[in-house]
């Protein structure tokens, strides 16, 4: 297995997302955004959290007009998996790779802390590896994770099992408490908690490994 | 040749800032606000001369990055 993580200037979950897809054997590829290209050979494209070029505009805008950003995009749409998380997911979301947005949290405070989150679907190589209904505990770390998208689009989401996680207890005014979402072919997921910060035992907990060696299991039967 | 974009979040959608500037003015003693919308202004100095080319261009910015058509709205003033 191969990953890529891109790093923008601000982003800074990159290196631990890259620990991550590491501790699960995987080669790992770091791209710098204004790469025009993704490596050769690559079975995923992680976008890591952070505040890529200040959260200037909106959270991820710039970012999302970025050379690599067409890059993942072209990637994404011949089939290739792609992860964003937190500021990776407003991204994902200003490319229109997954639909919604992520405005201020209804709160309007930043929230940092560990909760949990509801598997909301086990059909996709992110979650294969939960069972629906499962309730795992990853942290979040946000000021703009309130998940926005119209009644039409939610329908959508909903009939298409595309809800990935659910929040137990909804901390930023998110629509149905959504955590994070999948594209329509189940490829690309966005999601607001960080699973590379509960991925080993000195995090305090391990759940969010498991999104990790699902994409393994994943990619070892490709 | 000045172009100012207004972008504002479309009807319907939270604006969680907006409440609480709301809410704030009614603490300082403004009462009667009923409602507080924010948004955000962007001024664009362009070297078009053309006022319908420029209106033109400027909207395609907008739809490609000054807005975020799944939540925000905006017009255009040119001059």
């Amino acid at each position: 297995m191969k990953a890529a993580v891109i790093t923008f200037p601000g982003s800074n979950c990159d290196r631990d997302l890259a620990v991550a897809f590491e501790r699960i054997g995987a080669e790992v590829v770091r791209v710098w955004h204004k790469d025009a290209e993704l490596p050769k050979g690559i079975d995923i494209v992680g976008i890591p959290g952070g505040f890529s070029f200040g959260d200037y505009l909106r959270c991820g805008a710039i970012a999302a007009q970025s050379p690599v950003a067409a890059a993942v995009k072209d990637f994404a749409g011949k089939g290739g998996y792609v992860i964003g998380i937190c500021n990776g997911f407003q991204i994902l979301t200003e490319t229109g790779l997954l639909p919604g947005a992520l405005l201020r949290n209804a709160g309007l405070k930043y929230v940092c802390k560990a909760l949990d989150l509801r598997v909301e679907t086990a059909d996709s190589a992110f979650t294969s590896g939960w069972h629906k209904g499962s309730l795992v505990r990853i942290p979040i770390a946000h000021h703009d994770g309130n998940y926005t998208i119209d009644d039409e689009g939610l329908k959508r989401l909903k009939d298409e099992d595309r809800i990935a996680f659910t929040y137990a207890d909804n901390p930023n005014g998110a629509t149905a408490d959504i955590a994070g979402v999948l594209s329509a072919n189940r490829r690309v997921l966005g999601m607001m908690p960080h699973p590379e910060r509960m991925a080993e035992p000195e995090h305090g907990g391990t759940d969010g490994s498991v999104l990790f060696r699902s994409l393994a299991a994943t990619m070892a039967l490709a | 040749m000045k172009a100012r974009v207004h972008v504002m979040l479309k009807d319907g959608v939270l604006d969680p800032q907006g409440e609480a500037v709301r809410h704030a003015l009614g603490t300082l003693g403004f009462s009667g606000v009923e409602a507080v919308r924010q948004g955000k202004v962007i001024e664009l100095d362009l070297a078009a001369t053309d006022r319908a080319a420029a209106e033109a261009e400027v909207a395609r910015m907008c739809e490609k990055l000054l807005a975020n058509t799944v939540i925000e709205k905006y017009t255009v003033e040119i001059g």
